[in-house]
């Protein structure tokens, strides 16, 4: 054993490799992203890792992993979950051979996702385990016990984080790879009757679910890490339930000579049922602290119903807690107070003669070729009738003033299908879905078939910056390299679109201006579905050549520069346009923009 | 007990790394180290915030009122994070401001005066680094992390010694970078 100063995410990856995985896949969101990452950095050569083109891809190659015996985790954010549904809500019913857990994080707040959905319920839902740790050192060991579980009772089982746990870092043990478990797959035995599935073979596996979820309930009341820890102080006739983070909140902020009793649940499904019924004996009320849905307050609430305790179960759905967002210490330690009829912690007010701030939304990079494409597809269409139908990557940020060019966006790879719903409705306007390189292979593609196919006519425009730029640059079928470290053919965006039968497809650079806004015009002239590729490497990844300057003399003061492209690079003093050159890399579009020449010295990537 | 620290500025700044630093050189004290980040969409060009607590906390997050120390890489962000800073903690703050793009096409605007005269008239142990001189003077304007966490060394009691930071520095940054940083570090001895 030995001391690092990990995050929760890798924390995950370590305590899987240490628990023997063979086999894991995922696909990049925030906050789970780390996880495959740290497995890929700390792996010995015989576990297989892949970033798959999506979540159900992914959950596939885990399960068919599994199904020969391997020990197999897939990562994935919440709403990469939805993606994955399709297989798991089967898998569930057919099972595993080899342990499989399925990483997903959560996302309170939520910090960088479009739901607040809540994987607890959506283990409930699909009637599998699901393990919920409060801290990264937990978060460590229960992996390990997440695969004894699923390996134990055959069945693939949650492994569900939240960002503050992902994210969080903490100084803690772990095993020297020396240690870790060696797991042999036995290889896959040929059985129809376990594992292809049929309506008879559900039936007879759901009745054993059942059964089992049962008896996990009654095992998970004695697992050590869900407990009840006393309450302080005489005649003390509450109580608290609550798990993940949020434990961390109630322990940080409980005190003095008067506590609640605390239940903290690390497993919420199967619920442990006969520990919460001794929690709640002699209780009058509890409150439940919880972040996303009133999970365990549901949970509590039933279980007073059915075992009929004259306990009052506060918490989400009576307006104790917030039903929505982020909890945060000082809003749990003010509604434990309130609780407890005790005095808060004071935290200062927010203070009146504080001046007005600047508004820092997230921003497209300076130098971002996603803003050149923008801007040249809306000097192209200006005037003209238009929806700009965009999708999940960091070009969302296109929404932003001054660009103002994503009218919708929805999740993965919806925009293409948006853009073709609102031309069927209405045929005059100019469709237009934009659509990023990692996330045209992870959903892009049928949806354009599905366009091509039903005589949509609408234009596809994908930005190739040949990454996955949102998430920290993970390679994709485009990029020519494996998460293995292997350099393998690329997938060519332009020759699966012309297979499909695109024949209007262009690719250009969205740097050179005029080429952009002319290739934009004839493509969106043409009849059906035609796509422009605009190719431009992510900034963040090259190294700048050379940058741009004003000259002060030759500046007018005109703004245009600004209040057309909004690069963050671009400031304005005592009225000349400056450019900052720590931000800088000389992508040129300024250059091209100034109605007088007065930028120069960029050397575009 | 711990030591609070909130770390702040706009993505893309360097907080994360400062406080890998603190970490990492509270840790090699033998002390236990909790932090949070802000990791994703808000790193590309938003404000940014990392709390670091050393020493026994059940929990990675501090509560606002509580923060015995803020170092800020940007002054309106500093404002921004003040709420959490305990009557009597410190700020280091850098005063170049990063105007963002939002307050040239109709945002608020920045007026960075006010700012830094409400830090002054708030905090009554503020540290404030001149970046544009520190950059000037060390030749690259990616050291100010540790240009700010050598003048917090200095300013309070982080229980951390210059020497501590620079075994971390030595620890987590490639040797080509040492002796920038090692400058970096003692910028504002002369200041103190």
């Amino acid at each position: 054993m030995h001391t690092e100063f990990l995050m929760g995410n890798e924390a995950i990856a370590l305590g899987a490799l240490a628990a023997g995985v063979n086999v894991v896949a995922g696909y990049p969101g925030t906050p789970s992203t780390e996880v495959l990452e740290t497995v890929a950095k700390r792996r010995t050569d015989d576990v297989y890792v892949e970033w798959s083109i999506n979540e159900k891809a992914a959950m596939e190659v885990a399960a068919g992993a599994a199904y020969a015996g391997a020990r197999a985790m897939v990562t994935m954010k919440q709403v990469g979950l939805n993606v994955a549904s399709d297989p798991l809500m089967s898998l569930e019913y057919i099972g595993v051979k080899g342990g499989m857990v399925v990483m997903v994080a959560d996302d309170p707040g939520p910090i960088s996702s479009q739901t607040e959905q809540d994987t607890r319920t959506f283990a409930q839902f699909s009637k599998l385990p699901c393990f919920d740790p409060s801290s990264v050192a937990e978060a460590y060991e229960m992996v390990r016990e997440a695969f004894e579980l699923s390996e134990r009772l055959g069945t693939p089982v949650f492994f569900r984080a939240t960002t503050r746990v992902d994210h969080g870092y903490e100084s803690i043990q772990v095993a020297d790879p020396a240690e870790w478990r060696h797991n042999s797959p036995e290889g896959f035995v040929k059985d129809p009757s376990r594992w292809v599935i049929f309506p008879r073979l559900s039936v007879v596996n759901h009745a054993k679910i059942e059964a089992r979820n049962a008896q996990l309930s009654q095992d998970f009341s004695s697992y050590e890490r869900n407990f009840i820890t006393s309450e302080v102080g005489e005649g003390v006739r509450r109580g608290v339930a609550t798990h993940g983070i949020n434990y961390a909140y109630v322990s940080e902020n409980l005190s003095g000579a008067c506590q609640p009793r605390v239940l903290r649940v690390a497993t919420p499904f199967p619920f442990p049922e006969q520990l919460a019924v001794e929690f709640l004996k002699g209780l009058e009320e509890v409150l439940c602290v919880e972040e996303l849905d009133p999970f365990i307050e549901r949970q509590l609430t039933y279980v007073c119903g059915k075992y009929g305790l004259d306990v009052r179960i506060r918490g989400k759905l009576t307006g104790d807690i917030a039903p929505s967002g982020e909890n945060t210490v000082e809003s749990v330690g003010a509604a434990l107070a309130t609780f407890m009829g005790t005095e808060p912690v004071a935290t200062p007010a927010p203070d009146p003669e504080a001046p007005t701030l600047p508004i820092r939304p997230p921003v497209l990079c300076a130098g971002c070729p996603h803003r050149a494409s923008f801007y040249a597809v809306k000097c192209a269409m200006k005037g003209k009738k238009t929806i700009f139908c965009g999708d999940i990557g960091c070009y969302t940020l296109g929404n932003a003033a001054p660009l103002d060019m994503v009218d919708t966006c929805l999740c993965m790879g919806a925009g293409v299908n948006i853009a073709q719903g609102v031309f069927h409705t209405e045929p005059d306007t100019a469709c237009f879905a934009f659509v990023g390189d990692s996330t045209f292979f992870a959903s892009g593609i049928t949806g354009t078939i599905n366009a091509f196919y039903n005589q949509a006519n609408m234009t596809l425009v994908v930005l190739d910056n040949s990454t996955t730029a949102m998430t920290g640059h993970q390679p994709h079928p485009g990029t020519g390299r494996t998460m293995m470290g292997e350099v393998v053919a690329k997938v060519n965006i332009e020759a699966v679109l012309r297979g499909i039968g695109l024949t209007v497809v262009e690719t250009v650079d969205p740097l050179d201006h005029k080429l952009a806004v002319e290739t934009v015009r004839r493509v969106a002239a043409e009849p059906g579905v035609k796509a422009i590729i605009f190719k431009s490497p992510c900034v963040v990844l090259a190294k700048p050549q050379a940058k741009s300057h004003v000259d002060a003399s030759a500046c007018i003061g005109c703004r245009r520069c600004i209040k057309e492209l909004g690069c963050p690079g671009l400031t304005f003093v005592d009225g000349k346009a400056v450019i900052d050159q720590t931000q800088c890399t000389g992508c040129t579009l300024c250059e091209q923009v100034c109605p007088v020449g007065a930028i120069s010295g960029g050397e575009r990537l | 007990m711990s030591y609070d620290i909130i770390l702040c500025g706009v993505g893309g700044q360097g907080t994360i790394l400062a406080s890998k630093l603190l970490a990492n050189a509270s840790m090699d004290r033998g002390l236990a180290v909790k932090t949070a980040e802000t990791i994703g969409m808000a790193q590309r060009g938003g404000s940014v915030f990392s709390h670091v607590r050393i020493g026994e906390a059940s929990c990675p997050l501090i509560g606002r009122g509580r923060a015995d120390l803020i170092i800020a890489f940007e002054p309106a962000e500093a404002v921004r994070q003040l709420a959490f800073l305990r009557p009597g903690g410190t700020v280091v703050t850098s005063n170049r401001p990063i105007v963002p793009a939002s307050a040239m096409v109709g945002g608020p605007a920045y007026d960075v005066k006010t700012v830094m005269d409400y830090l002054r008239a708030k905090v009554e142990h503020l540290v404030v680094v001149d970046a544009d001189a520190a950059a000037r003077d060390l030749g690259s304007a990616k050291c100010l992390n540790v240009v700010l966490l050598g003048a917090a060394s200095r300013a309070c009691e982080l229980g951390l010694s210059e020497q501590d930071l620079l075994a971390a520095i030595h620890k987590l940054l490639p040797q080509k970078l040492w002796e920038l940083n090692e400058r970096a570090l003692a910028y504002t001895t002369k200041n103190d």
